[in-house]
């Protein structure tokens, strides 16, 4: 057993475990966000029990973070043996003739992302976490000696949007992620070994799913900013 | 027709190479590409000059010898078909032709346009065989029955020439759909089941040792196989590699 952590096929294996894993993420990250566009009490609710809950915060959060690092460092290490596996290269190659343009740039698609992260963790999570944990202020209120003004979260999502340059950045990092789905979807199913008439039947599903959530994350931002 | 021959030349396997042009006339559209490449040797041999070396054997597409890779496509720009089964038909007057060798580390350069492609029968060796009790009273194979869904698809599986176009066409080098043809070809016969556990581990250990790449599912080796052999193999050798190291 200890020998497929070191094989290839383990690699791949673990590389589609931590995809699951983020793309079911995505799914609860984008059901959240999206409450903000037709319930700021809601979106204000769900942000403060996720932000609070102790199993969250102190379980998935941080299982969540390994399953970014993890992805992030495995798609590094697999990419720097592949380009060690080729050697030199072919003076004439007509790769889109045989494989998409997705498929081939995955490393690409998953740097834009890696830095939107680092936006995004900039944005808001850094934010939470300075809030929360070093001011000590789990309240989640905008004025703690206000509390009829109620929760923060609502009002901050919306000044984060007001800057179009951010909301810009934010569009192309999920046209990029969509991208990245577009190849990771069906890529993680074969990975696991699952290539059949009815794995084959989750193909549109899959595009759906690789168009569909990165259009309602757009859409979010795309709101807030012209709702300012 | 004339054309423009852009050709790898290296004297040996320590040679650094480099690309040649080679101007080619008379080439009739109905001979193979390889006759093409004999005519042009024959010219380099008259002027004195050392001939391309390129692999050849059967010239009908069923030996896997044949390894070019020609205007950035491996076996050149048809599908389902070997360099040798290539046609100059598929080219115009005047076209300039790359021509090089695979390109993968575990493949090194031998000689021109011929590699080294001894790390698939060290895989092969590995474990892509049955051991079948000859003594004599062997059961006959068609007295097993088998799944006929299973026949097929174990018969694509074999139909793998092990020429190496899925390595040339990958990014990564990956040799994943060879060895998931050949480990397919007998995870689904029951006369393969015996060694399947210990199949599917060898084979994966020397494909890890030979130096390929990890396969990240592009999809080009499908496409370029001249026998189309499937994706479907790789799913099915990652099964068999789990199942086979949850026992082990």
């Amino acid at each position: 057993m200890s020998g497929i952590l070191n094989s290839s096929i383990g690699r791949k294996f673990a590389m589609a475990l931590s995809a699951f894993f983020l793309m079911i993420f995505l799914v609860m990250h984008v059901s959240i966000n999206f409450t903000s566009v037709f319930s700021a009490e809601l979106f204000n609710n769900m942000s403060h029990f996720m932000g609070t809950n102790p199993v969250i915060q102190g379980l998935m959060q941080p299982i969540l973070i390994i399953g970014v690092i993890f992805h992030f460092v495995m798609g590094f290490v697999l990419e720097a043996k592949n380009r060690s596996s080729r050697g030199s290269g072919y003076a004439k190659n007509a790769a889109s003739n045989n494989s998409s343009w997705m498929s081939r740039n995955m490393l690409l698609s998953g740097l834009v992302i890696l830095a939107f992260l680092g936006l995004h963790f900039y944005d808001f999570w850094i934010h939470e976490m300075t809030v929360k944990y070093v001011e000590g202020n789990m309240s989640g209120l905008i004025d703690q000696n206000q509390p009829e003004l109620g929760f923060r979260y609502y009002e901050e999502l919306r000044a984060k949007f007001v800057d179009p340059w951010r909301v810009i950045i934010y569009v192309v990092s999920f046209v990029l992620l969509a991208l990245h789905l577009l190849h990771g979807f069906n890529s993680a199913f074969q990975s696991l070994g699952a290539n059949n008439k009815y794995v084959r039947g989750l193909k549109g599903f899959g595009k759906i799913y690789s168009f569909g959530i990165p259009a309602l994350f757009i859409f979010i931002a795309v709101y807030h900013h012209f709702a300012n | 027709m004339n054309l423009t021959l852009k050709i790898w030349r290296q004297k040996n396997a320590n040679d650094k190479g480099k690309m040649m042009d080679y101007a080619l006339s008379g080439v009739s559209p109905d001979m193979s590409f390889l006759e093409m490449l004999d005519v042009l040797n024959q010219e380099l041999i008259e002027k004195g000059e050392e001939p391309v070396a390129f692999d050849h054997d059967c010239r009908e597409g069923i030996c896997g010898t044949c390894s070019l890779y020609i205007n950035g496509r491996a076996h050149g720009p048809q599908t389902r078909i070997t360099a040798c089964q290539l046609h100059m038909r598929s080219f115009k007057d005047g076209d300039t032709i790359y021509i090089e060798p695979w390109r993968a580390k575990a493949f090194p350069v031998i000689k021109d346009l011929i590699v080294d492609r001894s790390a698939f029968d060290r895989i092969q060796q590995a474990g892509g065989f049955i051991s079948v009790n000859t003594s004599g009273n062997t059961q006959d194979a068609n007295a097993i029955p088998i799944e006929k869904e299973h026949a097929d698809k174990a018969f694509d599986a074999a139909t793998c020439i092990g020429c190496g176009a899925c390595v040339a066409s990958c990014k990564n080098s990956s040799a994943m759909l060879f060895v998931g043809a050949k480990v397919s070809q007998f995870a689904l016969l029951p006369q393969g089941q015996v060694e399947a556990t210990d199949r599917v581990l060898n084979m994966v250990k020397q494909m890890d040792a030979e130096g390929f790449g990890n396969c990240t599912n592009t999809g080009a080796c499908e496409v370029e196989c001249p026998k189309g052999i499937s994706l479907e193999n790789i799913a099915r050798m990652n099964q068999e590699y789990l199942k086979a190291s949850l026992k082990g």
